[in-house]
Formats: structure tokens, C-alpha cells, sequence
């Protein structure tokens, strides 16, 4: 662990680096998802083409996406953020669609009986109850990010990942695994604070028990929420 | 030129169909590398999710290994097993496999724990066996489920077994390495396409799977109701 306290400014700098560029495509992810979900579930011809979609940026090799863009962005902190948000937006497009198709139809009339217009209706009431699967969903998009980052490091943008390559070329190891355990602790601990923010936005849920395998579980994986494969 | 152009161009030059480091041979090592991972995944994963589906417990378990096996960085546990064991050809084995495994897991305990338990009492009623419950009613329900995690798993081991070349071997990493080792940006380029074009075909090679599998009456269930 002396290596870690002696080299604290330089992992400090890539630590930043690493949240930076697994946080930011996440958070491009849902501020498009939320209004691109609303549309699928209100318009339903327009679902089966954004699956299609969702489901080729989730095939989409990342690093070989990292390679593509160097043609365009150069290398810059987008060539990684880009196939990173693509990436956020195939997992959390079907979740926001699952968790909004998940309220039950006689909330949805109960609002509508009581006056309230369809954008009020999704922004007061379906999007809250949908919490639960849209937070689902970030924390798959949020951990496999924070992950996925690393690989960037074979074009020299990879935050944390710099200690991997860094580390095989000196024949280092501690310098590898501290990188390995730190990138593992940042990705549980994202993952604890979605739980955290789950819990807050929900205060209703409290108490009650998610059974396993409830849609809590199922909707973590692209394709297997609303509607299936393609 | 632009991507397309520099891409299309490394891809239709003759000299990269032919000899060692042809793009045939290079897919055939690719193709190896995923198979193996994925069959070793199978193995481990396919029984254990069965299982702990049929007798409706371990969902903490397989949580805990989605989540894991998500956070875990493949690069860095490729690049530490290659360390430690100062420098083992198999290293690429081991983060290929961890890999696969969680979705795999998820799916099919998740298609089996959602089989309705009015068709398994109504199997057991009939005086199944709990194996033959499970063979004969739950595994061929979950079908569209447990397809969904091959696919995921297959589409995830194919776009990262090019970090094989990363430690030396071969695969369609290889022209990705070798290609920025030597800074000939054509050579990354084509290798890219190649790796997209293959996650792409795999994508539609389990479409069509699923057509070919799924029974016709389950097939509409999964596509209105889930």
C-alpha cells in the first residue's frame, strides 16, 4: 500500500479522469432517454425502430468504437464519452419504457379523472412510480461504465486504466491491482448511492420487499425488458 | 478520408484475405477464443441457473454476481492474471469467462423463476418427475430468456476477446494492437469494422435463433406481454 500513499497525486488525477468519463455518458444517457421513453410508450409505432436501435449500440464493441471515432474527435475525452453514452442509452431507453408501461392503468385513469394533462400525468405521476426500473437501469449503466472506462486506456484515455498498462509494461503488479480494486470500489459504491437514491426518490417503497426476480431484476439487462428481442 | 473510405479500402485489398495475419485466420482465432469462453461459461453457469431457478432460491447469490461481474474491469483482470503468472498464454481465459457468466446466470434462473407455477403444478400434478419438470416445462419456457443471455454474453465476449492480442496472441485484436503499435491508422480502422461487423452478425444470428427455437405460442407471449 506505500506505492498507493507515494503515487496519491497521480491516482488522484486519474481517479477524476476515470469518474469523469464513466459519469458523464451516463448522465447525457438519461437526460436523453427520459424524453425519448415518454415518446415510445406514448407513441407506440415509434418503439419497435428505437429497440432496433437500442439493441445495435448495445452490440456495439466499445473499444472498436473508440477507434472509429479517433477519425473524427481525435483523441479527446469524447472519443470516449460518445460510444460510453451510446452504450447508457441502449440499456437505459428499454428501462424507462419498461418502468413507465410498469404503472398500473387505473393510476393512469385516476389521473386523467382528475384533470390532469398528459404531460402533468407523466411528470407527476408515471415518472415517479417508474423510479425504481429507470434507477435499475442506471445502475447497470452506471457500474458497467465505470468498468468499461479502463479499456480506453489502449488509445491513452482510460482514467484508472492508465495503472493496467502501465503496470503490465513495468512487469508491476501492485500498481495493477490497487487500479483493479480501486475501479471495483468506485463502481459499488455509484452502485450504493443509485440504491440510496432509489430509496429517497420512492419513500413509498419502503417496507415493502422486492421478491427476487421481481422486474427490479429483469429489466437489468438490455432486451429483456419491454417487448423482447427485435 | 474519412473513416468509411480508409476502412473500406484496408478491407478490400487482397492482401489482407490471404496468409497468417489474414483476416480469415484472424477470425477463426477470434471465433476460437469467444467458443471456448463461452462453452467453459455454459458449463459453469447453465446448470447453477437452473438450479437455483427450479428450487426457487440463491437470488442473492446470482444478484451479487451480476453486480460483480459487471464492476470488474476485463482489462485489468486480463492484464493482472498475465502478471502473476508472469506472463501465461492462458491469461485471456480466465476474464473471458468471468465475463459470460453473470449474464448467462441472470437469464436463466430469472426464465426459470418466471415460469408461472400454475403449468409446474399442473407437471406435477400430471405425476412428473421434478427433473422432468424442469426439462419438459420450465426449460422450454425460459427458452427466450436463457437465448437472451447467450446473446448478451456472446455479443460481450466477441467485442472484448481483442484484448487477447493485448498479451500477445491472436485474434482480431491483433490488427487493432499492431495497428496503433505501429500507428497505421488504416490497419485499426479495418480491424474495427471487422469487430462491429462481427458483434452485428452475432445480434442476427440469435434472432434468427430465436425464431428457429422459440415455440410459435410462446414467441407472441413474450413479444406483447413482457
Amino acid at each position: 500500500m506505500s506505492w498507493a500513499w507515494d503515487n496519491r497525486a497521480l491516482l488522484g488525477h486519474y481517479l477524476v479522469q476515470h469518474l469523469y468519463l464513466a459519469l458523464l455518458p451516463v448522465l447525457f444517457g438519461i437526460v436523453v432517454a427520459i424524453p425519448v421513453g415518454v415518446m415510445c410508450v406514448r407513441y407506440r409505432w415509434t418503439w419497435p425502430p428505437v429497440l432496433s436501435l437500442t439493441s445495435i449500440f448495445y452490440a456495439m464493441p466499445s473499444l472498436a468504437l473508440y477507434l472509429i471515432l479517433i477519425d473524427y474527435t481525435g483523441l479527446t475525452d469524447w472519443t470516449v464519452i460518445i460510444p460510453l453514452t451510446l452504450f447508457s442509452l441502449s440499456v437505459l431507453i428499454p428501462n424507462v419504457v419498461d418502468g413507465l408501461r410498469s404503472v398500473p392503468p387505473p393510476v393512469r385513469q385516476a389521473a386523467d379523472a382528475m384533470g390532469f394533462g398528459s404531460l402533468r400525468r407523466v411528470v407527476q405521476v408515471e415518472l415517479p412510480l417508474a423510479v425504481p426500473v429507470i434507477i435499475a437501469g442506471m445502475r447497470v449503466a452506471t457500474v458497467s461504465s465505470i468498468s468499461l472506462v479502463s479499456v480506453g486506456q489502449l488509445i491513452g484515455i482510460g482514467g484508472l486504466g492508465y495503472f493496467f498498462i502501465d503496470g503490465v509494461q513495468r512487469d508491476f503488479p501492485t500498481e495493477i491491482y490497487t487500479a483493479f480494486i480501486l475501479i471495483i470500489v468506485l463502481a459499488l459504491l455509484a452502485d450504493s448511492i443509485l440504491v440510496l437514491l432509489r430509496r429517497w426518490l420512492t419513500p413509498w417503497e419502503a417496507g415493502r420487499k422486492v421478491r427476487p426476480g421481481s422486474r427490479i431484476l429483469t429489466a437489468t439487462w438490455p432486451g429483456s425488458s419491454a417487448g423482447g428481442a427485435p | 478520408m474519412s473513416y468509411f473510405q480508409i476502412a473500406w479500402q484496408w478491407l478490400t485489398s487482397a492482401q489482407q484475405w490471404h496468409g497468417s495475419d489474414g483476416i480469415p485466420v484472424r477470425l477463426v482465432q477470434h471465433l476460437q477464443y469467444t467458443g471456448i469462453a463461452l462453452g467453459i461459461a455454459l458449463i459453469i453457469a447453465l446448470p447453477a441457473g437452473l438450479a437455483m431457478g427450479h428450487l426457487r432460491r440463491g437470488g442473492f447469490v446470482v444478484v451479487s454476481v451480476a453486480n460483480f461481474g459487471r464492476a470488474l474491469p476485463t482489462l485489468g483482470l486480463l492484464v493482472l492474471i498475465f502478471v502473476l503468472t508472469s506472463g501465461s498464454p492462458a491469461s485471456w481465459l480466465v476474464p473471458l469467462v468471468v465475463l459470460a457468466i453473470p449474464p448467462i446466470l441472470v437469464n436463466v434462473y430469472e426464465g426459470v423463476l418466471g415460469v408461472d407455477p400454475d403449468l409446474t403444478d399442473a407437471a406435477r400434478g400430471m405425476g412428473m418427475t421434478e427433473w422432468q419438470v424442469l426439462r419438459k416445462v420450465e426449460i422450454p419456457v425460459a427458452t427466450p430468456l436463457i437465448l437472451l443471455g447467450l446473446r448478451i454474453s456472446a455479443i460481450q465476449v466477441v467485442a472484448t476477446a481483442t484484448i487477447a492480442a493485448y498479451i500477445g496472441l491472436g485474434g482480431l485484436g491483433r490488427y487493432i494492437i499492431d495497428g496503433l503499435a505501429r500507428d497505421e491508422y488504416n490497419v485499426v480502422a479495418g480491424g474495427a469494422a471487422v469487430i462491429v461487423l462481427l458483434a452485428l452478425a452475432i445480434q442476427a444470428l440469435f434472432t434468427l435463433l430465436r425464431w428457429l427455437i422459440v415455440p410459435v405460442g410462446l414467441r407472441r407471449e413474450t413479444q406483447t406481454s413482457r
